[in-house]
């Protein structure tokens, strides 16, 4: 071949041949390394693959609702987010760190010492539950490492007002206090499991597989009724505020199912701020204070009386001169009652004619008796904290002792305790558990008394609120209510204090059909101090509104003219 | 294979073909490195993060490189061999210009900037090396005589080491590799290639003294990427986890987690094959590889069937570097050969390196299409 005079070497077909032969060799190395990647041995390279981007982080579970009886929220769980950096991605010298610092409210200096105090680790909080439009910022700043996690907050829309009866939760969306304490395990749902696709600066890309979906926890529905809760609580304010008293408490039970309708506290917090908060604050008097019940037990002396057999409503005591000893001590009437029956003495609070029952009967039976209302024993509502009252043992008591266990001396028992008590009596003689929660159909209960010998003693007891009873602040327009005051001396180390006193309002409502009990609780008022005139206004306000709210039918209406023509 | 290669001179009587043989085209060629480019769109648009500006702005380019590529194809070969010295002259200045006024991008000086836009003189030099030394080699008759090769070999390793002070090694090595695949082809005896083997790799220690940090540290890495997964191995495991996800079918087209989660580092540049692989799996990577090989035994074609030792020797190159460049840059993204930033020939995101490349297939076209009719 001559091309230009030029020789074309014929070296250079063999050369290309080779060349071509390079060429298969060159792909063909190309495709063995990639299918020994791809497809020989990728199980290394996919994990290593997926262990950098996927990540399985928990779906935190919604908390449930607490709710009072008609489904009103009283805890509600709202989602927010919360901002946690891995320190191990995190520069501490980004230059963006000073304006999250800003966004947070944090210094530069606090968020560069956590990272640079948690290097071995790959989670730190840097701020819990911020708002949205503040996680959107953060956000938008787009510091590697920095991330955003969906939690929730809990928020109480009662605020102060039912705050001793739910408590709250901590940090971690765990119970502390309350029904939040008690029903924790009900509330909290079980989280999920969510695997996320994660890019290299750490932030989790919307969506990812779910591998168990979180299981939200379960409302719970409280017996609180909350608009019960919302007289109780500002009646119980005003008489606590008005009598200048150190604390008070109020207890609504429903007769019938031991359910609590109402329960307040005075002093109270707001758990959705529980900054700068007192720990006694938190207390919820009306189930972990106790105090001497003092008269507001005599209807349960008159009871024990009655069942003896050695009284009946006939039955006259003669209390006159309005006092008299018991081994050297003296026992007081307010004034001389005379001879009375036993419902003037529960009208009229003698202390001298309870002590005189209690005395003439077997210790062992009172205290058995005592101890049938529900005195000294769980009331079965688990509330956290719970207080049992004290109920001394009968064969340790003195004489002076057993006479001043009639009128209510030397045991103690909480608001609740009591109120529970006073069910006994409303309900014929059934004793039940007391619930938070809310119940259809009535919980088996104990017969503790006959309900003749209740329906007595309620009978005798309305006229504590009737005109010349010790009570009368306590009526309620057309409705008859029982109830009994109690005026304590407050117990302090070694005896009793002077001056110090405990008002104390016990009543059922209404007393010709029960329906409601409720106790009210003051403690130290200044000024007036009967139970007649602190605690029992408070009733009085309370059922007022109560009966109307639950359309319950009086049972006092005036006579119309049609009636009295008819008589 | 030459079934595959028909070269379409029985269609000379198509509309088509008769206008694409006027301007100089060979049609296979051309629909070869369409398909290419074609493809490198779609992936630039997954790897770019579907965005349409980066595909516009690539669009430009290649219709730069296509024009660039067709101007060249009408340029007869004689006349390239006429200036050849000339060309490799002018790259050489330039080359100079940039080590003592270049342009810093990335840590190394490469860029020439002329006031209206920036360029890299190395293209240049990509393609005045091969032309020069088939020049030299074809003008006595061959196989070249021992001083010619050592002449070629100076001519060759000027430029290399201006472009590897730049440095740019990678570079240097595909540029050197390009003039002395001329001299393989040229016929020069075994006995020089073994010696000259044995040569360099004796000298690897030497050069290894003369290394940057930066590139010791690469062929360290290279060495064993696992020892360091999250500093400078991390390109290269990255890399190897997308492909590896990729399976034998890939996750599909825009699917792929690795690449798109911002994993791997110069996903639409030197890394791009990653993103093919995870995407498209064993067997979208093998068709791409094929396509390659196609484009590649084209102009070896081409070259056998060239009528001067010119045109041969400098076709024989294009071809060759072409598929070499396939080669580092796979074998680099795959994790068998260092990182040494060579984009994938003509669906990598840029612009000098595909004018180059296409005005090197135009050299091809032109060589193809200028052939003269002769009696034997």
């Amino acid at each position: 071949m001559k091309y230009r005079g030029q020789k074309v070497h014929p070296v250079g077909a063999w050369r290309l041949n080779l060349v071509r032969i390079m060429f298969v060799l060159m792909v063909a190395g190309l495709c063995w390394r990639l299918a020994d990647i791809q497809v020989v041995n990728p199980e290394f390279l996919r994990h290593q693959g997926d262990a950098r981007h996927l990540r399985q982080v928990p779906v935190v579970a919604h908390r449930g609702m607490i709710l009072d009886r008609h489904g009103e929220p009283l805890a509600i769980s709202t989602p927010v987010h919360s901002v946690w950096l891995n320190p191990q991605d995190v520069l501490a010298n980004d230059p963006r760190l000073p304006k999250l610092a800003k966004l947070l409210d944090l210094s530069t200096q606090t968020i560069r010492q956590k990272i640079e105090q948690n290097q071995s680790r790959e989670f730190v909080y840097l701020k819990r539950r911020i708002t949205p439009e503040l996680s959107a910022k953060v956000k938008e700043l787009g510091i590697q490492g920095v991330a955003l996690q969906r939690e929730y907050k809990r928020y109480y829309p009662a605020g102060e007002v039912a705050s001793h009866i739910v408590g709250f939760t901590n940090i971690d969306d765990i119970g502390q206090e309350g029904l939040e304490l008690t029903y924790d395990a009900v509330l909290t749902g079980r989280p999920g499991l969510k695997r996320m696709v994660r890019d290299s600066r750490g932030n989790y890309v919307e969506g990812g597989e779910l591998i168990r979906p979180a299981k939200s926890g379960e409302n719970v529905q409280l017996s609180i009724d909350l608009r019960l809760q919302y007289l109780t609580y500002q009646a119980l304010k005003k008489a606590v505020s008005e009598h200048h008293a150190k604390s008070g408490t109020a207890v609504i039970l429903d007769t019938h199912t031991g359910e609590v309708l109402a329960m307040a506290n005075q002093p109270s917090y707001n758990p959705n701020n529980r900054a700068g908060l007192k720990p006694s604050d938190l207390r919820n008097r009306a189930v972990t204070d106790l105090f001497e019940p003092g008269s507001t037990v005599k209807p349960f002396t008159v009871t024990s009386g009655i069942k003896s057999g050695q009284f009946d409503t006939s039955t006259i005591i003669n209390t006159h001169p309005g006092y008299y000893r018991v081994s050297g001590h003296p026992i007081r009437d307010f004034r001389d009652y005379g001879e009375i029956d036993l419902a003037t003495l529960i009208q009229k609070s003698s202390n001298v004619g309870a002590s005189k029952i209690a005395l003439a009967l077997d210790p062992a039976a009172l205290w058995h008796d005592f101890a049938s209302f529900g005195l000294g024993e769980a009331t079965g509502a688990y509330f956290p904290g719970e207080a049992m009252g004290t109920m001394p043992d009968p064969q340790s008591w003195r004489t002076l002792d057993i006479a001043t266990m009639g009128y209510g001396y030397g045991l103690s028992t909480s608001a609740m305790q009591l109120a529970r008590a006073y069910t006994v009596l409303a309900d014929g003689g059934i004793l039940k558990p007391v619930t938070f929660i809310k119940t259809d159909k009535v919980p088996r209960g104990r017969r503790e008394f006959s309900a003749d010998i209740m329906h007595e003693v309620v009978h005798m007891m309305v006229k504590v609120t009737e005109p010349g009873g010790t009570a009368t602040r306590a009526a309620v327009a057309n409705y008859h209510v029982a109830g009994k005051t109690g005026t304590a001396k407050k117990a302090i180390s070694g005896g009793y204090a002077d001056k110090r006193y405990q008002s104390v309002f016990a009543g059922i409502i209404p007393a010709s059909a029960p329906r409601l009990a409720m106790v009210v609780m003051v403690d130290e008022p200044q000024g007036e101090y009967y139970g007649g005139a602190v605690a029992a206004p408070v009733f009085a306000e309370v059922m007022t509104g109560a009966m109307r709210l639950l359309n319950i039918p009086p049972d006092d209406l005036p006579m119309t003219q049609m009636q009295v023509a008819h008589k | 294979m030459s079934s595959l290669l028909s070269d379409g001179r029985k269609s000379h009587q198509w509309q088509l073909s008769s206008i694409l043989r006027r301007f100089h085209i060979d049609p296979l060629l051309l629909l070869g490195l369409l398909v290419l480019l074609g493809a490198g769109l779609m992936m630039l648009f997954s790897a770019g993060g579907q965005d349409f500006g980066i595909i516009l702005r690539q669009l430009v380019r290649m219709g730069m490189a296509l024009t660039v590529m067709i101007a060249i194809a009408q340029i007869d070969p004689d006349r390239l061999r006429d200036n050849a010295y000339w060309l490799y002259g002018f790259g050489l200045i330039l080359l100079i210009a940039v080590l003592l006024f270049g342009h810093e991008g990335k840590g190394a000086q490469r860029w020439l900037n002329l006031g209206f836009f920036r360029f890299q003189p190395s293209e240049i030099i990509k393609l005045a090396v091969p032309i020069l030394i088939a020049t030299y080699i074809a003008e006595r008759p061959l196989p070249p005589s021992a001083w010619r090769i050592l002449c070629g070999l100076i001519l060759i390793g000027l430029p290399s080491f201006l472009i590897a002070k730049q440095p740019d090694l990678g570079t240097a090595i595909l540029i050197a590799s390009s003039g002395l695949i001329v001299l393989f082809l040229a016929g020069i005896s075994w006995k020089i290639i073994i010696g000259f083997l044995v040569a360099s790799a004796s000298a690897a220690p030497v050069l290894w003294y003369f290394m940057h940090d930066y590139q010791r540290r690469r062929v360290l890495t290279f060495l064993n990427p696992e020892n360091d997964p999250l500093g400078a191995g991390y390109h290269i495991i990255q890399s190897k986890i997308a492909i590896g996800s990729g399976g034998l079918f890939g996750q599909g087209w825009l699917q792929g987690t690795q690449s798109h989660l911002e994993f791997l580092p110069e996903r639409s540049t030197d890394f791009i094959f990653a993103v093919i692989s995870e995407e498209f799996g064993l067997i979208g990577v093998a068709i791409l590889l094929f396509i390659y090989l196609l484009v590649a035994s084209r102009g070896l074609y081409i070259a056998s069937q060239a009528q001067s030792s010119f045109a041969r020797l400098l076709a024989g190159s294009i071809s060759i570097t072409f598929l070499v460049y396939v080669f580092v840059n796979v074998g680099m993204v795959t994790g068998l050969l260092p990182v040494v930033g060579v984009p994938l020939p003509l669906i990598s995101y840029g612009g000098t390196s595909m004018v180059t490349l296409l005005a090197g297939f135009g050299i091809l076209m032109s060589i193809h299409t200028h052939r003269r009719m002769m009696s034997p």
